[in-house]
């Protein structure tokens, strides 16, 4: 008779298979963003490359996001005290803002366009659309998973003995919160 | 993809490399529109499926082992798969990247690769993008992507050469490091895909010395390969005859990539034939080989039959003698300066006279190609037909070779087979048999273990 395997338990390394899918997967996802990004330097070296004010709504979204770091943080510390209300109340918070991000960010979207700085274009409006469009599209990803982490924290199916689904739910957060960061410090500052 | 071939515009046209603008405008040829679009659909479904397979190989070469089988004591094999999906996953997203971004050019009428283009002298909108963006987004992938084409062959071809010269693989620390130097160098090279394209010439020659490290690996390689073979006991079974076409290949077409990746000398091969000959034979038919070369060796684990030697030996020689019948006299038409891709050569007085060598290279072709219709045949005449296979018809030491030739749900009864040793204790003096499987304990070979084996 074959037994059902757990591939989470008992695995060579000690780490979780899905642990490990995940970190392998932001791992692809970095490469991806690292392809854009050198794109954009490679472009911008190139001359031709409008320049304007990124909207300071950019700057609100960044503020939500580390916010939404930060309480995503706390649920899981709650769930492993196994603390459910708190942890209940911090995964609420997160989702709430991480749709806010996703909201801001297509606010600034909208201030670019008022200001002229359209899709189609001179790339360098063009690259923004595309680096943050694609963040957010990954987001929607982690807003799903939220969203299901959300609903199993409320139903109580987390405690200090199975905490793996929200742990990587907050590994993916904190992950798409550092991508931000570091698009928007790209874009504002480096390049 | 396929679908495209029914479509009135026909299928896309612009190479496998579609540079934009080519690529890009549907005003530059029939196979711009609605081909390229489906190509470029395709593309993004074959990328998420390679990712996705990737990200599962790494995670379970490296997390789901059975008991003992330590990083160390994998086969080549195995190595060979986990490096190459460590490659799939940190190109293709880049790859993922530039086709995107072709995608906003051609569908939405972004600029990311179009600038300053006239159509009938009528300028288009298309201001600031670069086409030198594409290729080196596009190579970025395109070199390591020849890797993942090779390496896996070059890990079948390291378990049938150990195998079947009935010897441990000789240098295995150094193949596993040969393989990761080379996924390593694979990433820094792209350039020399790009020598012509206006490229600084110090950083040419950066590009060079960087592709020409690839050499010292590749070599480590190739010579393990033969020191294996050296004074073996050799199996010829046709498995063995495409390990070792492999081997020739490997060589032969490593060899002209040293010229090409000089960047003067590959000023004057640049797109020509030459270059067509280095990558069928090094990259193509090595692959190819290798891949022949697993499913001969593999089918009784597959099917529980055996393959037809004879048609197997057939197969190997008409084979071997089509692809360097084809791509060997390339290099002559190279030398003289033929073009690739052109759809006539004749048209032009010059190349008149290399008229013989085409017709030499399309002969061979055809014989080649009809010698797979052999192959064909004996796959699944096998699948059916097959002589009934042993256990172990090889007398091979992986653990795929303890299951049992019942396909089972779980491939075992009961237990996963715990690893006490490396996959490549053949011929061990002292030992009973000529090989010691990977699931035999040390304390049942007390005659035959080294010092520090207990």
């Amino acid at each position: 008779m074959a037994t059902v395997i757990d591939n989470d338990k008992n695995t060579y390394t000690g780490i979780p298979t899905s642990k490990m899918l995940l970190w392998i997967g932001i791992v692809s996802i970095i490469m991806a963003f690292a392809g854009f990004t050198s794109g954009y330097i490679v472009r911008k070296a190139e001359g031709n490359w409008v320049e304007f004010n990124l909207p300071r709504a950019f700057t609100i979204s960044t503020i939500i996001i580390l916010m939404s770091s930060f309480t995503m943080q706390m649920a899981y510390i709650a769930v492993r005290k196994n603390n459910f209300k708190n942890a209940k109340t911090f995964a609420i918070t997160t989702l709430g803002l991480g749709l806010a991000f996703v909201f801001s960010q297509f606010y600034a979207w909208n201030v670019l366009v008022d200001n002229g700085i359209f899709f189609v274009g001179n790339p360098s409006g063009s690259f923004l659309y595309v680096l943050s469009g694609l963040h957010v599209l990954h987001l929607v990803g982690g807003i799903i998973a939220l969203i299901i982490v959300s609903v199993k924290t409320i139903q109580e199916k987390y405690n200090s003995e199975n905490s793996l689904g929200i742990e990587l739910c907050a590994t993916y957060w904190h992950f798409l919160d550092l991508l931000w960061i570091y698009l928007f410090v790209f874009v504002a500052y480096l390049a | 993809m396929m679908w495209s071939v029914f479509i009135e515009t026909g299928p896309a046209s612009g190479g496998w490399t579609i540079y934009p603008p080519l690529s890009a405008l549907p005003q530059a040829m029939p196979g711009s529109g609605m081909g390229m679009t489906l190509w470029l659909v395709s593309m993004v479904l074959f990328i998420v499926s390679a990712l996705l397979g990737g990200i599962n190989y790494i995670a379970t070469v490296i997390n789901l082992r059975t008991k003992g089988m330590s990083m160390m004591r994998l086969p080549l094999t195995i190595w060979a798969f986990l490096i190459t999906a460590i490659l799939g996953v940190l190109s293709f997203p880049v790859l993922f990247a530039a086709a995107l971004l072709l995608v906003f050019d051609r569908s939405f009428g972004t600029s990311f690769y179009l600038s300053d283009i006239f159509i009938g002298g009528e300028a288009l909108h298309n201001s600031g993008g670069s086409p030198i963006l594409f290729q080196h987004l596009f190579w970025f992938l395109g070199h390591p992507e020849v890797y993942i084409v090779l390496l896996p062959a070059l890990g079948l071809a390291s378990e049938v050469i150990a195998t079947q010269s009935r010897k441990p693989i000789f240098g295995y620390k150094a193949m596993v490091v040969s393989m990761l130097v080379i996924a390593f160098l694979s990433f820094i090279v792209w350039g020399h895909h790009m020598f012509m394209t206006g490229m600084n010439p110090f950083l040419g020659a950066v590009f060079t010395f960087t592709t020409l490290l690839i050499a010292i690996p590749s070599a480590v390689k190739v010579f393990n390969y033969i020191a294996t073979l050296w004074k073996a006991n050799i199996q010829l079974t046709p498995a063995m005859c495409f390990a070792i076409g492999l081997v020739s290949f490997f060589i032969s077409g490593g060899l002209t990539g040293i010229i090409l990746g000089d960047s003067a000398l590959d000023i004057n091969i640049h797109d020509t034939y030459f270059v067509v000959a280095h990558f069928h034979i090094v990259m193509g038919a090595s692959a190819i080989f290798g891949m022949f070369a697993g499913v001969y060796h593999w089918f009784p684990r597959m099917f529980g039959r055996m393959m037809n030697k004879t048609l197997g030996y057939i197969h190997f020689w008409i084979t071997v003698i089509a692809v360097y019948g084809v791509f060997f006299p390339m290099h002559f038409l190279g030398l003289a300066g033929v073009p690739r891709r052109y759809y006539s050569n004749s048209a032009y007085e010059s190349f008149m006279d290399m008229q013989n060598i085409n017709e030499l290279v399309t002969v061979m072709s055809m014989i080649g190609g009809v010698a797979q219709l052999i192959f064909a045949f004996n796959f699944f005449y096998s699948m059916f037909y097959g002589k009934k296979s042993e256990q172990n018809p090889w007398g091979s030491n992986t653990i795929e070779w303890t299951a049992p030739v019942e396909h089972l749900h779980g491939n075992w009864p009961g237990e996963i087979p715990t690893v006490h040793r490396w996959a490549y204790d053949y011929s061990k003096p002292g030992a009973e048999h000529d090989f010691i499987p990977q699931t035999t304990p040390y304390s049942q070979t007390k005659g035959s273990n080294l010092p520090g084996e207990e």
